[in-house]
């Protein structure tokens, strides 16, 4: 039965291409070495999700990959769940239109990380097993953090999801010919595909070889910009200033954070958000133990940094290749809009050997973040909503898997919807919204609930849903959903980045009311804490946990 | 935990109290978390300066570092920064292995056999 609904899923991805083997005329050329590429990376793929379903048979293999992947390896996935199209794309296009600006990204998207391995990913290992509720509900009151928890955990991925989707589908849209809607079915599609057959095990896989290309890719591109340059910086550099428009400013920040609050509420966001992203966290459960959750960390901050590193000098490269030449720039600027800097750059420096592969990397990057954020969603809804909340941890695993299975059925059907609503919208901005509500919500309940004894239930419920609720209703107000997508006038709230104002209600509200919580459970929960505090340093009893 | 864990479950709990109680145990985590709190003000304080130089006097990153350049001193910065980050988690995760984990472990076990010794 499930294999003849894997089936029926794959020939509707087909179906597609076939269509448009079989139209005459299509309005773009359709580049055969990208599609040909990406055909292999797909077949491969799923190959291996054929494989790992038929390694998939407890909740642990299709949450977790058994606890059994490695600390460089889950380095590998960890880092390729956060190089997502929004990074390639984003950061490049950022550079390649703001010059210095992308740089501050690139330093804010990495710098969560040291903060991730220093505070929470050992704890984090030694007390959870699937999703980062499982910590938070080690001494807090299990349905309600799971509720709320669970709550957040979707708007995140729902968020991350759309702006994935948007990318998706412009850019198949370009580089493959395809309509843009197509696009984003056939991504939602192979997504549930990797995730319903294959689980974490599959998820991590295609993410591990996927980030693999994506550094390969993105070095050999680096290397054949510093080539023109003869290894400069210098003449790089010289040479964006000379062409880009806004001159010498290209080489200093101003132009895309215009005032302190925006800038610092930024940071926020990109530091903390990195620290409650439940995709990335997930990951720490499926390594054995805290030893390699640290190693893990470490190799996913050393990918990472390295990557943005990349990325800059593809954005700056892109500047000096890309700007000045009529085959990549129309009277609207950028053809594809500014996300297309780095696949216009590989075609200029290296003609279209390296766009294809370039593209079918950016389409396989989509393809795995997708799938992770997937799986973390339908996690949420099956683990913690249906197992533990409705349940109250009284359903088969068989039944848990099969919830897993329906709930990234949905959640695909809710990505393709929205990915086509929000069809033209800036990428970046999307993913930073989420991390908003990952910082205002996830990160605030895991660090308490790991380093202050005072944390209660009923403080971390009341806080962790002012902050979420303080994090969209601010989005919503804010320039890019109400000035930009609502077309009123001016913004009720003026920053585009909330994650200053709802992380810090967040904080204060949890604070207080944990306070004023007198209640019998709150003081057992504080009694739990030693417990808990042993358990995260030793990993005594996390352990046996893994085991079956 | 279920059914045949629970007595298993009471003796861990039992353990996990020695442990915690343990002063051995109590001053490795001083010094662990000393690290680790140093290491995180370390990243935090020099982010939120640079971010704070972006947002309150971006004129400071726009000097070029030399008079033939167009390098400015937000360049090496940005790129003093993502390397300090990944300097740092390669210094801790260093630290962990050699000096944390075999202290821990040591503790852990002889806690666990004293506490084998006083059950009737």
């Amino acid at each position: 039965m499930p294999f003849r609904f894997f089936l029926g899923l794959l020939g509707l991805a087909a179906l597609p291409v076939v269509v448009l083997a079989g139209e005459p005329s299509t309005p773009r050329e359709v580049n055969l070495i990208a599609i040909a590429m990406f055909m292999v990376f797909v077949l491969a793929t799923l190959g291996i999700t054929w494989w790992a379903a038929g390694r998939t048979r407890t909740t642990s293999d299709y949450y977790a990959a058994g606890s059994a992947i490695s600390g460089t390896q889950n380095g590998f996935a960890i880092a390729g769940d956060f190089m997502s199209a929004a990074s390639f794309l984003g950061i490049s296009g950022l550079v390649f239109t703001n010059g210095y600006d992308g740089l501050i990204y690139a330093v804010g998207g990495l710098i969560g990380w040291p903060l991730v391995l220093f505070l929470l990913a050992e704890r984090l290992r030694n007390l959870g097993r699937f999703t980062f509720a499982d910590a938070v509900s080690y001494r807090l009151s299990a349905v309600p953090i799971r509720t709320l928890s669970a709550c957040s955990t979707l708007v995140v991925i729902v968020l991350y999801l759309i702006a994935q989707m948007v990318g998706a589908g412009t850019l198949i849209q370009i580089l493959f010919g395809l309509p843009y809607e197509v696009a984003v079915v056939v991504v939602g599609i192979l997504m549930v595909l990797y995730v319903s057959f294959g689980g974490m095990i599959a998820t991590t896989w295609v993410q591990i070889i996927k980030a693999c290309l994506l550094i390969g890719g993105s070095t050999f591109l680096a290397f054949l910009v510093m080539l023109r340059f003869d290894f400069s910086l210098e003449t790089l550099f010289s040479s964006a200033v000379e062409i880009h428009h806004q001159g010498i400013a290209v080489m200093a920040p101003g132009n895309w954070i215009t005032d302190p609050v925006s800038a610092i509420s930024m940071g926020i966001a990109l530091m903390f958000g990195t620290a409650g992203l439940p995709h990335v966290l997930m990951r720490f459960f499926t390594v054995p133990d805290a030893v390699e959750a640290r190693k893990s960390a470490f190799v996913a901050t050393g990918l990472i940094g390295y990557f943005y590193m990349l990325i800059v000098i593809l954005g700056f490269g892109a500047i000096v290749l890309v700007s000045n030449n009529p085959e990549f720039v129309g009277p609207d600027g950028l053809r594809g809009g500014n996300n297309m800097a780095a696949v216009h750059l590989a075609k200029a420096a290296a003609g279209d050997l390296l766009l294809g592969f370039i593209s079918a990397v950016a389409f396989a990057t989509i393809l795995a973040v997708v799938s992770g954020l997937t799986l973390s969603g339908a996690s949420a809804v099956s683990h913690d909503l249906f197992a533990n909340v409705i349940k109250r941890g009284r359903a088969t695993e068989q039944e848990v898997v099969q919830l897993s299975r329906y709930a990234s059925l949905g959640l695909g059907a809710i990505a393709v919807t929205l990915g086509m609503v929000f069809e033209g919208q800036n990428v970046a901005y999307m993913v930073l919204l989420a991390f908003a509500v990952a910082a205002s919500v996830n990160f605030p309940i895991l660090f308490l609930s790991m380093y202050w004894r005072g944390l209660t239930t009923r403080g971390a419920v009341t806080g962790g849903a002012v902050g979420l609720v303080v994090a969209v209703a601010l989005l919503i107000l804010g320039p890019t959903v109400w000035v930009e997508i609502l077309g009123n006038e001016s913004a009720v709230f003026p920053y585009k980045h909330p994650a200053l104002f709802s992380m810090v209600s967040a904080f204060v509200v949890i604070y207080l009311v944990s306070k004023a919580d007198r209640s019998e459970r709150a003081r057992e929960e504080a009694r739990a804490f030693d417990r808990q505090y042993v358990r995260s340093i030793t990993g005594m009893g996390a352990a046996a946990a893994a085991e079956h | 935990m279920t059914g045949p864990d629970a007595a298993s479950a009471e003796t861990l709990e039992a353990l996990y109290q020695r442990i915690y109680d343990d002063q051995q145990f109590r001053q490795l985590q001083r010094r662990r978390s000393r690290l680790s709190w140093s290491l995180a003000a370390i990243v935090f304080l020099s982010f939120y300066s640079y971010i704070s130089i972006v947002g309150f006097s971006p004129g400071l990153l726009a000097v070029p570092v030399g008079p033939d350049t167009v390098i400015t001193w937000g360049i090496p910065v940005a790129i003093g920064l993502i390397a300090l980050g990944v300097a740092l988690t390669g210094y801790y995760v260093w630290q962990a292995n050699r000096r944390f984990d075999p202290e821990l472990a040591a503790i852990v076990e002889r806690v666990r056999s004293t506490a084998q010794n006083d059950l009737p």
